[in-house]
């Protein structure tokens, strides 16, 4: 006790044991230190309190919007897809049931990938790949994994979704499209897709979410917001487990609008056998009204493949195919229609007034003109002939004149009004123009004066002249109606627009449509075997060269691959034409070729119109299991 | 007893502003608790107010200076109890922190050695005689305070035995430190922290990671602060109202109850609740300031100080990590998480305060 005596001897507050030192003691010294202190402390909550007002004032709606992503589960319901009908409400496209896969991204655990894949049947490889495309989109968008699944895949789905296992998949019901077997109407109808990455990132698709299936071509493109339908939604809270606490909304899908086409199913089919095998078109067409009653394009592609997912294999194999499958040759090929073009040359030089119905020429096989022999397709030659005959027989050396008498701009005005030269307008995607040549025309894409020798070749359907099928059939259909030139359309009823109507003197026309009677009719005339019994039918041949003939002499094998297409356009009946048929058969050689498929679907017009009604056989087109019509 | 004062002279307003946070993180208990397993965690959560309660009154009783006296058997009972807890302790989650009372209670001795700490260092700064302290005492003041701190980091609990720091660092700033010294702690603490980044285990450094970057692993202890970020953020001004927070009640929120207690607070009580909360909580650490300054000699200075140190320095890491401004520690927000070893333990500090104040009037 000594030692520490000279601290403090005289506390008064000196309990017992304890040395006194520690009971005196003033605490004065510490009293800044203590203020340091507090001034410590008001800092400290100052500072928690800027974390909070950060996180709660500042950026509230942020972290609302999070803890909302959190809680609540999204789940679309599918909309199913409208049908597609033909003109007597068949159905020609359906959906049926089936299920696909969905995966979560925000609770995905990567050491669950390698299960899933192989639960799935999927390529680990192809399923990193895809989580790697979509990195760079919200974790709350959900991926679609893989659709159409199998009954044993649905099975793993839905035995490991739970919260324990893989919280991340989601099964989700839906109808897949179902296209009729054999590839039939396949251009038409075109075919449904998952919209791509690609497409997203496009202004006309940023309505569309990822996994949404869409038009891609044909019908299902062009009326994909009546054909797609709104999809529904459920929203449910979960908790951290993913298990379900309630539903907070849920809203029915509205399912797409069923769409009804022009098209007749039984002409449709009929066309499609005429052509199977063969590479071309087949467009017929109601010229009253401009509805498309059969529409074929061959090659063709089955557009099932297509649905949800093409496989890459098909993909390479369809698009490497060198005739072009996806091509809807109806109104996707620009070609020279050869001699068809011949009665729209006829017309405006009558109405023109450079010939009339008596005037005649002479055919030596050929003639000169602007220093160019032009031959005609019978080296022999026509002899005299006039309008009608020339017409009948296909005379080259006739045209050639009338071409040079009248002029391309006088032609090029007719063939304006019957609709060449630009998109017929068709209700579906990406149709081609065709040429019609004119001065303006040759100005203004070549940068050259016309010749009078160019008119030559354009007016028996060569040169610069190209058209699509169903320009040939419009074109045709107007003439026959007298100058009355509809817009085709493949939906019943759309908005209809107006025809164009050219004031021509029916009289004109009448001498015309004789001419094209003589092909069919006539003794000599090209187009004798599209004649049918009881029926005034009416047409005109065309044999279009893709190479001039001095061409085709050098080298046989170019002559084999450049052969001739064939055209074929025809109506019916010569008076009050009620169809316009017109055919390409590529490299089908002479018109005549093409001839025998415009009439077999003409007479099935014509057999179909007189049968009982009431005794129409209705058409199976069953899906799975059921034959196709092509069996 | 000559030391004795009657209950009159209590710190009510201490003791009122306790009561208030205890309320405060009893509802809260209760709200997260609807519907999960810790539904009934609440009405413990109570029954441990009352034991602190009566632990308040019997220290208050007791006069400090006795206490100060029986400082040395106090810590060489914590060493022989951390032993024990070592030997025999109840092993959760990697890690021995807990005894295991007949009872089913778990009890945990480094949460109470936080008190003899205190004691411990205000009984050795009383004796010192000195203006400021020579390196010897700091030396020897650190390895007694340093013992059970690395005994309690053994466990492993990091973040209790950081707690035991600012207890130390009051202490010796308040005996006084010649500059010369603060300037070599400096130094050597710029040396040591990174180089002690070598002896943390691997949970330890993913959580200074994660702390750095709470997106590196978004599942896993990132996980917690994000969710606690997004609860705090979902409170908006207001607060999404009792048992509403969506976080806290669809369990993405981690542990509600204990260590985010005050995320979950401030996802149903918003920014006007928080500023209660931590307004209340200043008010009870001027409480504690205030009795510093009116304390009858430097051990009771000292007391005062040392709690104060620590309790705004549980303040600081706990509400820093809801708010995701401090790392991850699973240091509890006193008064208000639930968990009984640490309830005790703030009121027997807050009791040892309350022993200083009713011997102010020494003269």
């Amino acid at each position: 006790m000594t030692t520490r005596a000279h601290r403090n001897p005289n506390d008064p507050l000196n309990p017992d044991k304890l040395d006194p030192a520690i009971l005196h003691d003033d605490t004065s010294h510490a009293s800044e230190k203590i203020a340091f202190f507090q001034y410590v402390s008001v800092a400290v909550f100052l500072f928690l309190i800027a974390g909070f007002w950060k996180l709660q004032v500042q950026n509230n709606e942020l972290y609302t919007e999070a803890a909302d992503r959190n809680r609540i589960k999204s789940t679309p319901i599918l909309a199913t897809r409208g049908k597609i009908l033909d003109r007597e409400g068949r159905t020609i496209v359906d959906n049926h049931s089936s299920f696909k896969v969905l995966l979560s991204r925000e609770n995905l655990k990567d050491e669950h990938l390698p299960a899933i894949a192989a639960g799935l049947n999927l390529d680990f490889e192809e399923l990193t790949a895809l989580l790697r495309r979509f990195r760079s989109r919200p974790k709350y968008q959900a991926i679609v994994l893989k659709g159409e699944l199998t009954p044993a895949e649905v099975a793993f789905v839905e035995s490991h979704r739970d919260p324990d296992t893989f919280p991340e998949l989601e099964l989700l019901h839906g109808g897949d499209r179902l296209y009729p077997r054999d590839n039939l109407l396949s251009h038409v109808i075109g075919y449904v897709g998952e919209v791509t990455e690609a497409e997203l990132d496009l202004a006309d698709f940023a309505k569309y979410n990822q996994g949404d299936v869409i038009g891609k071509a044909g019908i299902e493109r062009q009326y994909n917001d009546i054909l797609m339908g709104v999809d529904g939604q459920r929203q449910v809270v979960v908790d951290n487990k993913g298990n379900e606490r309630e539903v907070i909304g849920y809203k029915e899908a509205d399912p797409g609008r069923s769409l009804q086409l022009t098209i007749d199913l039984e002409m449709q089919i009929v066309a499609e056998m005429a052509m199977e095998g063969r590479r071309g078109s087949v467009v017929a067409m109601d010229p009253r009204n401009g509805e498309v009653l059969a529409m074929v394009s061959r090659p063709a592609f089955d557009p099932n493949k297509f649905a949800g997912r093409i496989r890459q294999k098909d993909w390479d194999e369809i698009m490497n195919n060198p005739e072009k499958p996806m091509l809807n040759r109806a109104i996707q090929s620009n070609l020279a229609p050869g001699s068809t073009f011949k009665p729209l040359v006829a017309l405006a030089a009558l109405e023109n007034g450079v010939i009339d119905e008596n005037t005649t020429f002479h055919c030596p096989g050929g003639m000169s003109f602007y220093g160019h022999y032009h031959s005609c397709h019978n080296k022999r030659g026509h002899g005299t002939v006039n309008l009608h005959r020339a017409l009948a027989v296909s005379c080259d050396v006739f045209f050639y004149n009338v071409g040079n008498r009248l002029g391309i701009d006088k032609l090029a005005k007719l063939g304006e009004m019957a609709g060449l030269g630009k998109e017929s307008g068709i209700d579906l995607p990406f149709e081609y123009r065709g040429i019609l040549p004119s001065t303006k025309w040759k100005a203004r894409t070549l940068r050259q004066q016309w010749f009078p020798g160019d008119t030559i070749s354009v007016s028996i359907g060569q040169g610069y002249l190209a058209m699509t099928p169903l320009q040939l059939a419009v074109m045709t259909g107007g003439i026959a109606m007298g100058g009355v030139w509809q817009r085709p359309h493949l939906v019943k009823d759309p908005n209809r627009i107006e025809p164009r109507k050219a004031d021509i003197k029916i009289d004109n026309v009448n001498h015309v449509i004789y001419g094209m009677y003589g092909v069919v009719n006539q003794g000599g005339g090209t187009g004798g075997v599209a004649r049918l019994p009881g029926i005034e039918v009416c047409g005109k041949t065309g044999t279009a060269q893709l190479a001039s003939n001095v061409l085709m002499k050098s080298s046989a094998r170019l002559a084999a691959e450049l052969k001739d297409n064939a055209w074929f356009v025809a109506f019916a009946p010569r008076v009050n034409p009620e169809i316009v048929v017109s055919v390409l058969f590529e490299a089908g050689g002479h018109g005549d070729q093409a001839a025998p498929i415009a009439r077999d679907v003409m007479k099935a017009y014509f057999d179909k119109k007189n049968r009982n009604v009431n005794r129409l056989p209705t058409l199976a087109l069953a899906p799975h299991g059921g034959k196709g019509f092509a069996n | 007893m000559a030391s004795y004062r009657s209950i009159r002279d209590f710190d009510w307003g201490l003791l009122l502003i306790a009561i208030m946070l205890c309320a405060v993180g009893v509802l809260q208990i209760f709200s997260a608790g609807q519907g999960t397993k810790w539904q009934n965690l609440w009405w413990k959560q109570i029954i441990f107010i009352c034991v602190g309660l009566a632990l308040f009154w019997i220290i208050s009783s007791i006069d400090y200076h006795t206490l100060l006296g029986q400082v040395p058997i106090l810590y060489g009972a914590t060493i022989v109890l951390l032993i024990v807890t070592a030997l025999f302790g109840v092993k959760v989650f990697e890690s021995r922190r807990w005894i295991a009372l007949p009872g089913g209670f778990l009890f945990q001795i480094s949460e109470f050695a936080k008190l003899v700490i205190v004691l411990v260092v205000a009984r050795f700064l009383t004796e010192l005689r000195a203006e400021s302290m020579h390196w010897k005492d700091l030396v020897k003041l650190c390895g007694i305070v340093g013992l059970p701190m690395l005994m309690v980091m053994r466990q492993p609990d990091l973040g209790t035995s950081t707690t035991y720091i600012p207890i130390l660092v009051m202490g010796v700033f308040l005996a006084g430190l010649r500059w010369q010294y603060t300037v070599l702690i400096a130094v050597l603490a710029l040396v040591l922290i990174p180089s002690s980044w070598f002896l943390l285990k691997d949970y330890q450094k993913s959580r200074i990671q994660t702390f750095l970057d709470p997106t590196r692993d978004p599942k896993g202890d990132g996980y917690q602060v994000i969710q606690s970020k997004i609860a705090i953020g979902n409170g908006g001004m207001w607060g999404r109202g009792v048992t509403r927070g969506t976080q806290t009640r669809y369990q993405f929120l981690p542990v509600p109850h204990t260590d985010f207690v005050f995320a979950a607070f401030a996802e149903e009580h918003g920014f006007v609740g928080v500023v209660f909360v931590l307004g209340l909580y200043f008010l009870l650490l001027m409480q504690l300031v205030q009795n510093a300054q009116t304390a009858p000699d430097r051990g009771g200075m000292y007391i005062c100080m040392c709690i104060a140190s620590t309790l705004l320095f549980h303040l600081l890491v706990n509400v820093g990590m809801v708010v995701g401004k401090m790392p991850v520690t699973g240091i509890p927000l006193p008064l208000m998480s639930n968990g009984g070893s640490g309830m005790l333990c703030i009121f027997l500090m807050l009791g040892l305060v309350n022993n200083v104040r009713l011997r102010r009037f020494v003269n």
